[in-house]
């Protein structure tokens, strides 16, 4: 590829105005008109560092700057195109954000972003006996539990474990270190589950307190 | 000409004020019970009221047996002599089938046509010799709005804000646009009646933090979470039920009457009409008993009188169980949220229903905290409607994000649910569900769509069927089907699929399982009288204008930005073929705006050529090409936001 056609396929008349505009802008430097999403990952939809220990205010903060920009509401007198675009940017947006905000789903996307073609199992190998360990003893000790005093205490616990869990994803990630953190996502994994059904079995037990 | 060059917008701002201002929209809370409309200018809404001073518009509908309708007021004194030809509580029946009503007989005061039970579909009533479906019922209340609003305002009315209870499913969301589209009103959005209370309390601009919004109308349950930060309200949960309300509070009271009957009286049947009348009875005890400790009451059926005494005491006993499950819920919500009860800061009322005096109890005591009542809780909702409404019609800061309050998800094997957007996932939202055929040399799929929490289908609300065809021929497991589930700010779905091995789109035809069909839609459209043809010329005329006006702009702005790039001969024929556009947009001709449009396109086109050679060389010349690719764009964009602020 030439880079005269490097620098076509980056760019795009704007549908509007029919001018240049490249790939990922939101909108047309010249008449403003609102874009489709380009394809970029979540950490460049968002405008932050592609890196699992975000800062959650600052995320927060930069997907509302950004939805003040391109959520429909903006567009409730725009035309059809307009509302049809501002639609797929903030579903877009949406995406990005569900994905970034939370501490497994960011693991797991960004294993996969980094590791891409190095483990194609991702996340989901169970090949470590000792998660598998873990995650069958702490399903038979939910189980056996009965009152609602032995639920909290296994649902504190499991809090506890996916906090520090989370701790040693920071860790990992900073170090490169993507075995380790496929191992820890997959962990991750057995502990949030376990954690919705503790929640479940919470209020079987006591529905109305 | 220069003068023809300035008019450059800012994306999302509407670019004609009118001379007459077309862009007021009104606020409408359809309720269960009652219904308001209100309107917001510069920031101050009012409630539409009548000469009276009342801002409530009974939701009861009369009918005539020449097809006329009364709604309001005069229609509810019907109700006890003319039962028969009037309806109440319509909103409960609004996306719902024959199935879901079968539950509800004996205790709803609806006669529902049965005859078709077995094509399911939208359930029917039997109303004063005719078969009515609860869009058309609630279309005539919208349409008492819209008379009300336009004798108040002295002028046209055709835009509004409508809002539904957070927890509507799908099929009751689109059958609230229907009724508005059938009522001549183009609604700019559905906003979820919490928010629309959040707005109205002005919590945007006040304070910071996590609110609870608990609103318990006469037939809706709603429990929302938000959280406001700068102007940005964010629903975090949302939950509740649909068929869960003062009403019940109602039958509950009447039930108890009635079993007194029963005891003393030894009455084993009432009619239809009976039932509504001692209804009536009930809901006015209920208000009685909100204000006072005790009272008496007359029930009439089967021409004898019975009294009945009831104490406070006595009611909050047989209304606590619903009370009770609404605690419930706003427990689950906060636990879905994961948040605990010391992080919210505030709890706002909603709701006719929260005047009880229980209800005001328990959810202080659940949340710890007195909560906000200071706005008329049958007002609020409707003011906040107003201001949303305005925010869209004029701009503002304020803008919300709400969430789909139910998950959506799709039939597997052995009629279990795929769950496939999880509820209290931030809308508009698209999500893409890949399929493969499972026999070889297969050509045709069917997709159920559900929504609901449960894992089986039949616990689940059916919400459409649809059918894939012309799936490439091959073996099971070889072609990939895409299909993609969007849901829009207002909470609605649409399907799309795509083949993509072979990249054939396809077009999905979703059969909305309780729903309208595009063909009854256009009959009852066309019935409709109120919807002249004049109204459906205009509005497409407008559209015509918008769109023409856009390109417009985006002309003016790429000549102002690389005019150089054409010679003097150039320059003046475009900006003639725009003389003539603005020209066509002052006049009243769809056909000629539109011709013009395309005038100005073909005009424009080598200058669009030379404009993207342009950007091509700067990219070239100035920039190395990794400038346009990876990592850069992080930077691109924060640049881009940092501008805007």
């Amino acid at each position: 590829m030439s880079l005269q056609d490097e620098c076509r396929a980056a760019m795009h008349a704007c549908w509007s105005c029919k001018g240049p505009v490249l790939a990922a802008e939101l909108f047309c430097p010249t008449c403003k008109a609102i874009q489709p999403p380009g394809q970029v990952d979540h950490f460049a939809r968002m405008g932050v560092d592609a890196c699992y220990d975000l800062d959650g205010v600052k995320l927060d903060r930069r997907y509302f700057d950004l939805q003040r920009l391109l959520h429909p509401d903006r567009f409730a007198a725009g035309t059809p195109r307009e509302r049809a675009l501002s639609q797929q940017q903030a579903a877009s947006l949406n995406d990005a954000y569900e994905t970034l905000k939370d501490p497994l789903e960011r693991a797991d996307y960004l294993v996969h972003l980094l590791g891409a073609g190095v483990l194609p199992e991702g996340c989901d190998m169970i090949n470590d006996p000792v998660i598998l360990m873990e995650a069958m003893e702490l399903r038979e000790h939910l189980a056996d539990a009965d009152t609602p005093k032995e639920i909290d205490a296994i649902a504190t616990e499991t809090r506890r474990d996916m906090d520090d869990c989370v701790e040693e994803l920071k860790t990992a990630f900073t170090d490169d270190d993507l075995k380790t953190a496929c191992r820890l996502t997959t962990r991750l994994k057995y502990l949030t589950k376990l954690s919705d059904e503790t929640r479940v079995r919470r209020s079987l037990v006591a529905p109305h307190s | 000409m220069e003068d023809l060059l300035i008019q450059i917008h800012e994306p999302g701002e509407t670019p004609e004020p009118h001379e007459h201002d077309e862009r007021l929209a009104v606020g409408i809370d359809l309720g269960t019970t009652n219904s308001v409309v209100a309107v917001s200018r510069k920031n101050a809404p009012e409630v539409l009221r009548d000469p009276d001073g009342k801002g409530l518009i009974p939701s009861v509908v009369a009918y005539a047996a020449d097809g006329s309708a009364v709604v309001g007021g005069m229609a509810k004194q019907l109700l006890l002599s003319r039962p028969e030809g009037v309806v109440s509580s319509i909103k409960r029946l609004m996306g719902r089938g024959v199935e879901d009503v079968k539950g509800l007989k004996g205790t709803l005061p609806y006669d529902v046509d049965t005859a078709d039970a077995a094509d399911g579909g939208m359930v029917r009533l039997n109303v004063a010799g005719r078969r009515l479906t609860p869009v058309e019922i609630s279309a005539d209340i919208l349409r008492a709005l819209k008379e009300r609003a336009e004798e108040m305002l002295d002028r046209d009315v055709d835009k509004a804000v409508v809002t539904v209870p957070a927890y509507f499913d799908d099929a009751a969301r689109l059958a609230t646009k229907d009724a508005a589209k059938l009522a001549g009103l183009e609604v700019l959005r559905l906003v979820n009646e919490p928010t629309a209370a959040a707005l109205a309390y002005g919590l945007d601009k006040e304070v910071e933090g996590l609110y609870a919004v608990y609103d318990l109308g006469g037939g809706t349950f709603d429990i929302s979470l938000l959280r406001m930060e700068k102007g940005v309200f964010q629903v975090l949960a949302t939950g509740g039920d649909a068929a869960l309300g003062g009403d019940d509070f109602d039958h509950a009271l009447a039930e108890h009457f009635l079993a007194e009957r029963a005891r003393d009286l030894g009455e084993t049947e009432i009619s239809t009409a009976e039932a509504k009348q001692a209804l009536m009875t009930a809901r006015i005890a209920k208000e009685n008993l909100t204000k006072r400790d005790h009272g008496e009451w007359v029930v009439e059926a089967n021409g004898e009188q019975s009294l009945h005494k009831c104490d406070r005491a006595t009611f909050e006993d047989l209304i606590r169980p619903f009370v009770r499950r609404t605690i419930v819920l706003c427990k689950g919500v906060i636990s879905d949220a994961g948040v605990t009860n010391d992080e919210i800061h505030g709890i706002v009322l909603v709701g006719g229903s929260t005047r009880v005096p229980l209800v005001r109890t328990m959810v202080g005591e659940v949340f710890g905290r007195k909560p906000l009542a200071d706005i008329n809780p049958d007002e609020v909702v409707a003011v906040g409607a107003a201001l949303q409404a305005e925010a869209l019609t004029s701009g503002s800061d304020t803008l919300l994000l709400d969430v789909t309050p139910l998950s959506l998800g799709i039939e597997t094997m052995g009629g279990l649910v795929e769950k496939i957007i999880p509820r209290n996932t931030p809308i508009p939202v698209a999500k893409a569900q890949e399929f493969t055929t499972f026999k070889d040399g297969q050509s045709a799929m069917a997709v159920h769509v559900l929504q609901g929490e449960r894992e089986m289908v039949d616990q689940n609300r059916s919400l459409a069927r649809f059918e894939l065809h012309g799936i490439p021929s091959t073996t099971a497991g070889g072609a990939r089907i895409r299909v993609t589930f969007q849901v829009d700010a207002d909470g609605l779905l649409t399907v799309s699929a795509a083949e993509d091995t072979t990249g054939i789109e396809q077009e999905v035809e979703v059969k909305p399982s309780y729903g309208l069909s595009e063909d009854e839609m256009s009959k009852m459209l066309y019935d409709s009288l109120k919807y002249a043809k004049d109204d459906m010329t205009l509005r497409l005329l407008t559209e015509a204008r918008v769109e023409a006006r856009r390109v417009f702009n985006a002309v003016a702005a790429a000549l102002e930005a690389d005019r150089d790039l054409l010679n003097g001969n150039e320059q003046v024929e475009i900006l003639r073929a725009m003389d003539k556009l603005d020209a066509a947009i002052s006049g009243e001709d769809r056909d000629v705006i539109n011709a013009s449009v395309e005038t100005l396109d073909v005009t424009t086109q080598t200058f669009a050529q030379r404009r993207m050679d342009r950007g091509i060389n700067a990219a070239l010349e100035g920039h190395s090409v990794d400038e346009f690719e990876g990592p850069e764009r992080a930077t691109c964009l924060t640049k881009d936001v940092t501008e805007e602020e």
